[in-house]
């Protein structure tokens, strides 16, 4: 059967040929024209005056846009309608778009972009989290709070207290192929978008409104993506809208890149965040109760940043049991880039909160961060009874009577504003319940972190290095392990479906169809395989084909980790779907029951007779047979209410835990990850090559979001780090020098497709353990807490090194 | 102006603004689109061609210097049915994940070797006279100018040194 092989990536021959196509590889039809924006060199104020002549004059120009040009719909956000294409007379950061140059060529059209002759009336910009305070700049009325228990008493009561604050800079996604979209007038005013989107679906649904035509007008289309991490899934909308609307306009097909500076300076990044904590905990390190106040930049507009919040808020326990918890969020509005999805969508901010809560408390009380962190653990799984069926009041979405804000794009996580339901969790094993209240029926972290403590030589490595450290002045080794626990589903429960359409062809060959998308993930892989696992068939009968809002429509994001959940068991269902008429057909020839028909080796057994899958496609054809389905999947169990931060928003979790050793140059603050140990949960894994790819993968650029991604803003709010020459993601030889990967031998309890479990987002938390074992070795170098701040350059490291020395 | 430069193989005649970079004038002149844009700044390595054996980065350089070269590209190293050893090992050893740093990482790496092969030494060569043993660490020096956003990198090295066992 094709799953739980490693099967090489699916792209794999056209990759290494460099025949692999993206958007810009796609050959453009003759008379295409070319797109750039022109950008607000301020961060905030009105346009006084605008003078485009000189850019209409400028070679190769074919039209200018402004705002006020566009024929209906000015708007590219996936949220609340604050996100216009163009500015009009207010900019609110240095980046955003202003006017649209449609030309001849890419250059041309970048060219004349900077010949505009703007004069602006500066205002005061809000930059900084204090600035927004003062303000009072924010999205929402007011900070969202959710409390367990009475956490104040519970901390104030607790023999031993740490408070303190980390900050955490945001992350550039860096796709290595930027931002692209091409639209491709069709008779009629429809439109072919292609894009490199995670979410084709609201591409649709923007360029809809955007040329004012219904969305079975718009068509679009996505292969692969050269990369996405979340910044694909709203950040394509401002391309392909344009796009759509130039056009529309020339009746020529358009395209837009942006350059790698403009990507950087235009689109959102991950939410940057300033956490401050309080704790209070016996002489154990048990924490008897955790107080929390996230600080987040969103920038100007909402764009996601309710639900990632949301999510930190949600991760703020990690893998640990808080008997007492308050957690309090604010979403600040700066005159920044909009930040957006990326990977973990605010559970990594969360979850170094409560990381270094636990780092901070060991270092209270002198005690191995590693025994803190198992004392706190959620009680085992094992000790539980079964997965209790399913919920049985049922608060789903669908029943809800309540009517959607009109043009809100209700695929889009954006939409998080507009839902929320009454949720109330049955908890029949008596499980220890997260701040929010869902039990955590799965946790399998105190056996996986035992058994990462033995292959990884813990305790060893950890007396040795803290001898060196004895030993050596200048270079202090740190070792740290950290959990992971992720929550799987997106949060926003009606999103929670998928879609799939197969069919299988008259010579047994199959073509699949389904929701997500490929952005390097091996999902295409992970989902044929499940095709083919299906028919009996190998991988080879599967055709993989790109997604296409014409034949799957009303589709999720690929986002949340959920690709593989989803689809793959909308798939499943289609397949089976085929596979159980030819199976009733044949049955009815031989005079059997169904299911003494089976589908193995590319075979088809019907009792003691066989067919090839081929002759079996043959059979049901001729008997008029339908070899088409569609398939659909709704996650069960999940619901939400954001509000009141009570339900269970996730149907399982994901877990994982790292071991990382560093050593620093306490001279210059430099150093260098020595090696890395990593035991990480897929479930029963689709595919262990692709699963261990996206954990080292996930690791490395963790570790990267936490040390050398340094993201600078000057004072007058310009993005100063706009290229990689000065934005540093890791390189190969930021790797580990001694990387061990390995799955945890188990498979999921709930039932998801063959028992595997979500892969894309939990791993990138691994790299947690970088900063703590980073922190780790600071703190041998004096008495002080470290209190490093990420991401841990090392000039951060260096300061460090001093504080603790001068025993701050 | 005219600038001649042979591509895998093949002269080519090419009418160019001399201020087209040699990675432009493939992509865009002559439809050679494994060779990609990911900074335009020379920093990421996606672009990463051969010019008469040496890899170079072709946003940051100009294709009328290069008139009379011989560059050889992605598509010119390999057949789809005569993959070169180090294709396959990218294949057999899933060297990527989204596949956009592939083509720039053959190219770089492929030069790689021939450099190894005729004993230069790298950053970290100890012995500059005695050639290269190649360790993870030398490979990861030797390939240090192209990146991997989604951080292939381990299958990367092992694609790498499976190729070159092949060949010594």
């Amino acid at each position: 059967m094709s799953v739980s092989k490693p099967l090489p990536h699916d792209s794999g021959h056209l990759h290494v040929q460099g025949t692999a196509r993206y958007v810009d590889d796609i050959p453009s039809p003759q008379g295409t024209l070319h797109l750039a924006f022109g950008l607000s060199q301020i961060a905030h104020g009105r346009i006084a005056e605008i003078d485009l002549q000189p850019v209409r004059d400028a070679p190769g120009v074919v039209a200018v846009l402004e705002a006020g040009d566009l024929p209906h719909s000015n708007d590219v956000s996936p949220s609340v309608h604050d996100e216009p294409l163009l500015s009009g007379h207010s900019v609110h950061y240095v980046g955003q778009p202003v006017f649209l140059v449609v030309a001849t060529s890419h250059l041309a059209a970048r060219k004349a972009a900077r010949m505009a002759r703007i004069d602006y009336q500066p205002r005061d910009a809000i930059l900084t989290i204090e600035e927004a305070l003062d303000a009072d700049a924010r999205f929402e009325e007011g900070p969202r709070i959710w409390e367990k228990g009475d956490a104040e008493e519970a901390i104030d009561t607790a023999p031993h207290h740490v408070e303190g604050r980390i900050e955490m800079g945001g992350q550039e996604h860096f796709y290595l192929e930027g931002q692209a979209a091409m639209a491709w007038p069709q008779e009629g005013g429809d439109m072919l978008v292609m894009s490199s989107t995670q979410h084709p679906t609201e591409i649709q649904h923007k360029v809809a409104e955007a040329i004012g035509r219904p969305m079975h007008a718009v068509r679009v289309e996505t292969r692969r993506m050269g990369g996405g991490f979340g910044g694909k899934e709203s950040q394509g909308n401002a391309l392909a809208v344009s796009c759509a609307v130039a056009a529309r306009l020339t009746g020529k097909p358009c395209k837009m890149r942006y350059d790698r500076d403009d990507d950087m300076i235009i689109t959102g990044k991950r939410h940057d965040f300033r956490i401050d904590y309080r704790a209070g905990f016996d002489s154990d390190g048990l924490l008897t109760g955790v107080d929390f106040i996230h600080y987040t930049r969103c920038g100007w507009a909402q764009d996601l940043s309710l639900p990632v919040a949301d999510r930190a808020m949600l991760h703020s326990d990690n893998a640990y049991h808080l008997p007492a918890a308050r957690i309090e969020s604010h979403r600040l509005r700066t005159n920044t880039q909009s930040a957006t999805a990326f990977r973990g969508f605010g559970g990594p901010q969360g979850m170094v909160g409560i990381e270094r809560v636990m780092d901070h408390v060991a270092h209270e009380l002198g005690l191995d961060p590693v025994l803190v962190r198992q004392r706190n653990f959620y009680a085992p799984a094992s000790v539980l009874a079964q997965p209790a069926s399913d919920v049985p009041k049922d608060n789903s979405p669908e029943n809800n009577a309540e009517p959607p804000e009109a043009g809100v794009d209700l695929t889009s996580r954006g939409a998080v504003a507009a839902s929320s339901q009454d949720a109330a969790v049955p908890n029949a094993g008596g499980a220890q319940t997260t701040p929010y209240g869902q039990p955590v029926e799965d946790f399998i972290l105190h056996e996986m972190t035992e058994s990462l403590m033995q292959s990884s030589d813990y305790a060893a490595r950890r007396a040795k290095a803290a001898e060196w450290n004895a030993q050596n002045p200048i270079l202090k080794r740190g070792i740290a392990m950290t959990p992971v626990k992720f929550g799987i589903s997106f949060t926003l429960t009606h999103l929670n479906q998928a879609g799939a359409l197969v069919h299988v062809y008259q010579d047994g060959s199959v073509h699949l169809n389904h929701g997500g998308t490929e952005m390097g993930q091996g999902l295409f892989l992970k989902v044929a395989q499940v095709a083919a696992a299906r028919f009996g068939l190998p991988l080879e009968a599967v055709k993989i084909t790109a997604t296409d809002t014409a034949k799957v429509p009303n589709t999720s994001a690929t986002a949340a980790s959920s690709g593989s959940d989803l689809n793959g068991m909308a798939v499943k269902t289609a397949c089976d779907e085929i596979a159980g008429r030819i199976a009733a057909h044949l049955a009815k020839l031989h005079q059997l029951p169904a299911d003494a028909v089976t589908f193995a080796e590319g075979r088809v057994h019907v009792g003691e007779e066989s067919y090839t899958f081929e002759e079996a496609a043959k059979l049901a054809y001729e008997a008029r047979i339908s070899l088409s389905a569609t398939g659909f999947y709704k996650t069960p169990k999940v619901q939400w209410d954001r509000i009141k931060g009570q339900g269970r928003p996730f149907f399982y979790f994901a877990y994982g835990a790292a071991v990382s050793e560093v050593v620093i140059d306490t001279l210059t603050g430099e150093y260098r990850i020595l090696r890395a140990d990593i035991l990480h949960d897929c479930g029963a894994s689709l595919n262990p090559a692709i699963d261990i790819g996206q954990i080292e993968g996930g690791y490395v650029q963790g570790a990267g979001w936490l040390t050398t991604e340094e993201l600078v803003w000057d004072d007058d709010g310009r993005l100063r780090t706009h290229a990689p020459s000065t934005y540093k993601i890791p390189a190969i030889g930021d790797v580990p020098e001694v990387f061990n990967v390995a799955l945890w031998d188990g498979a999921n309890r709930e039932d998801t497709i063959y028992r595997s479990k979500a892969v894309g987002e939990p791993p990138f938390m691994l790299g947690i353990s970088v900063l703590m074992a980073l922190s780790d070795a600071v703190a041998a170098c004096g008495t002080g807490y470290p209190a490093l701040d990420a991401p841990a350059t090392p000039e951060r490291v260096l300061a460090a090194v001093q504080r603790v020395r001068d025993g701050v | 102006m005219q600038t001649n430069l042979t591509i895998n193989g093949t002269p080519q005649r090419l009418e160019l603004d001399p201020r087209t970079t040699l990675l432009d004038a493939l992509r865009h002149h002559l439809g050679l689109t494994g060779s990609k844009k990911g900074c335009d700044h020379g920093q990421c390595g996606a672009c990463t061609v051969m010019v008469n054996g040496r890899r170079i980065n072709a946003c940051l350089t100009l294709a009328c210097m290069h008139d009379g070269d011989e560059v050889t590209t992605i598509e010119g190293i390999g057949q789809p049915d005569n993959l070169s050893p180090l294709q396959q090992a990218f294949v057999s050893e899933d060297g990527f994940q989204c596949g956009y740093c592939t083509p720039g990482q053959i190219c770089s790496a492929t030069a790689m070797l021939e450099e190894v092969r005729n004993g230069w030494p790298s950053h970290v060569t100890d012995d500059l006279d005695g050639g290269a043993d190649l360790t993870t660490e030398e490979i990861s020096e030797r390939m240090s100018g192209n990146l991997c956003r989604c951080s292939a990198y381990p299958n990367i090295v092992e694609a790498i040194r499976k190729a070159a066992g092949e060949n010594a």
